[in-house]
């Protein structure tokens, strides 16, 4: 179904700005990498206190906006917002931009909440669960009917859903009675994050399912019960394994039990993929042309990879050598930039009608050989902080770091050309989109004419 | 069963755990002293989970915090803080809010080990200390 051109402007709105804070997030990552290559750096005027904050929260909100961007505009695409309220939707961009602003200068100015991902004053997080409310009203009034949906309207849902009661469950700490006991507090804190992690996917992958079907020009598989098995199975791992966050916590022993035998059933995905993979690369040479699903393809690359080292670190056995390590962090970078950024990328180029570019195409290679590069460095550095943690004699902790220096730089290095590519495609796919919509614009004007 | 059916089994068996979870794990009610309090407050509003961890979780800068007070003691912690290193800044905290972080730490450090040495390894992959 065509959307009218008018009726799109604030999901594209919610699109562009998503890349601005993109650009945002690269920009402070880098300065961070670059405190981890020259130690000391800036520790007094920007430290690293005030600029991983403005990296995580930038980078999160490109996440996030960009999810938002594309639900609002592919809900248009699916049929069912007839009774879309677009004051609401006004309402919801305004508050969400205002809002963001309002954190990173707070970061700016060294004023912090000082949690994990949600680094700003709780006060900041009432806005923000405002605007996702008036997106849930948003998305459940303009539904005229939940039967026969596909399995991506369920994934929206209760993508928008879960967000919203993990946001919430992250904030129980105000409460004395949850914040008394450092235990409890971060059972909860990593039970909600754990959770809010699936909850995004959700609206991401769901994304993906609804492109996929625009591009066969076929629901057949978003309404098969291969599909919603499949949702049913994420949906089960979003409810019950985040305890693999927190296997060396002393916590209750039942949440580290069932967190390991639910993370397990991401086997069952994990074979599903190999087992497909014929068909994966039959139909990925079919399609492989278009821009957007050139990206799907990276993200599913990206999926094997990343789905791998998650299984692994889902063991505890073997969490315990990764948990604390960088490891972790290649898996975080990963998911955030080999999957979710690679299909927000399908999604842009798909909803600002981004036509193909050879450039494009090139920066493509560059971006996924870089991430690879920076995503091995980051591993093989756990590796050796893993052997460090676990040595009889440990060397002091600033010897260790000292000794993963080369990895830092490689890390710092493949960190430069992957931004460069991600701002390159970003402007690339902006721009083009823009010299196309003054085109036709030219075009209907001279018809009228 | 219809897929709202299953959906809705679903969340009523996710709501069901997170009421059981809470319930379930440690309270502190009425021990926690002010001070330990007003030292996560600290701790929070400078954001030292940037850099440091608490039981492996947060930055990878410095090193994990969860057991400092027993390894290296109060007076290296007061003097990090106020002093900094070459890499991290100096906080140079008030009297009481230092003691309050001290505090802090010390009742982390009372909460359990970190260490991954001192856990073992059993027959099904889990791990116990």
């Amino acid at each position: 179904m065509m959307v009218p051109s008018h009726n799109n402007i604030i999901p594209k709105s919610f699109l562009l700005v998503a890349f601005v804070l993109l650009f945002t997030g690269l920009s402070f990552g880098l300065i961070g990498a670059l405190q981890y290559v020259m130690p000391g750096i800036l520790k007094d005027g920007f430290s690293f206190q005030k600029v991983r904050p403005l990296h995580v929260s930038s980078v999160v909100f490109w996440i996030i906006f960009g999810a938002i961007g594309t639900v609002l505009t592919y809900l248009q695409e699916h049929g069912t917002a007839k009774n879309y309220s677009h004051s609401l939707l006004k309402l919801q961009f305004v508050i969400f931009v205002i809002t963001v602003a309002a954190i990173l200068i707070s970061y700016l100015t060294g004023n912090f909440g000082g949690r994990e991902y949600w680094e700003f004053p709780p006060y900041l997080a009432i806005p923000l669960i405002a605007g996702w409310l008036l997106f849930l009203i948003n998305f459940i009034r303009s539904v005229s009917s939940f039967k026969n949906q596909p399995v991506y309207f369920w994934m929206w849902l209760t993508g928008i859903f879960f967000f919203l009661f993990t946001f919430l469950e992250s904030y129980l700490w105000i409460f004395p009675f949850f914040a008394e006991n450092i235990i409890k507090d971060m059972t909860i804190q990593w039970k909600s994050y754990g959770s809010m992690v699936g909850s995004w996917n959700m609206l991401i992958y769901g994304s993906g399912i609804f492109l996929m079907d625009k591009i066969s020009g076929s629901k057949d598989y978003s309404k098969s019960k291969m599909a919603f098995g499949l949702y049913f199975l994420g949906l089960f791992n979003l409810m019950f394994n985040w305890g693999h966050h927190i296997y060396t916590l002393p916590t209750a022993a039942f949440v580290k039990y069932i967190s390991y035998a639910v993370s397990m059933t991401e086997l069952f995905i994990f074979g599903k993929i190999i087992y497909d993979w014929k068909s994966s690369i039959t139909t990925a040479q079919k399609y492989f042309n278009r821009q957007s699903y050139m990206f799907m393809v990276a993200a599913d690359a990206w999926v094997f990879l990343t789905l791998s080292l998650a299984i692994c670190m889902s063991v505890p056995a073997i969490n315990l050598y990764t948990h604390g390590t960088h490891i972790t962090v290649a898996h975080t970078m990963g998911a955030t930039i080999g999957i979710n950024s690679m299909l927000l990328f399908a999604f842009a180029s798909d909803i600002l009608t981004a036509p193909s570019s050879k450039f494009i195409r090139i920066w493509f290679w560059i971006i996924n050989i870089s991430l690879f590069v920076f995503w091995i460095s980051l591993i093989i550095a756990g590796v050796y902080k893993s052997i460090w943690q676990m040595s009889a004699v440990q060397q002091p902790f600033g010897n260790m770091m000292r000794g993963l220096h080369p990895f830092f730089v490689i890390f710092f290095i493949s960190g430069i050309v992957l931004a460069t590519g991600l701002v390159a495609v970003s402007v690339l796919m902006i721009k083009r989109s823009f010299v196309r919509a003054t085109a036709s614009r030219n075009d209907l004007i001279a018809n009228v004419q | 069963m219809n897929k709202g059916k299953i959906i809705w089994l679903m969340v009523i068996l996710f709501l069901s755990y997170t009421a059981f979870l809470y319930a379930s794990l440690p309270s502190d009610s009425g021990i926690i002293s002010t001070s330990v309090y007003s030292g996560k407050q600290i701790w929070q509003k400078n954001n030292c989970g940037s850099c440091h961890q608490v039981y492996g979780l947060g930055g990878y800068l410095g090193p994990d915090l969860t057991n400092v007070y027993s390894t290296k003691g109060e007076t290296v912690i007061r003097s990090l803080v106020q002093y900094g290193t070459s890499v991290m800044p100096s906080f140079k905290l008030d009297e009481k809010d230092l003691n309050d972080l001290v505090m802090y730490l010390k009742s982390v450090d009372a909460s359990g080990k970190s260490d991954p040495r001192s856990f073992k390894i059993n027959y099904d992959g889990s791990i116990s200390q």
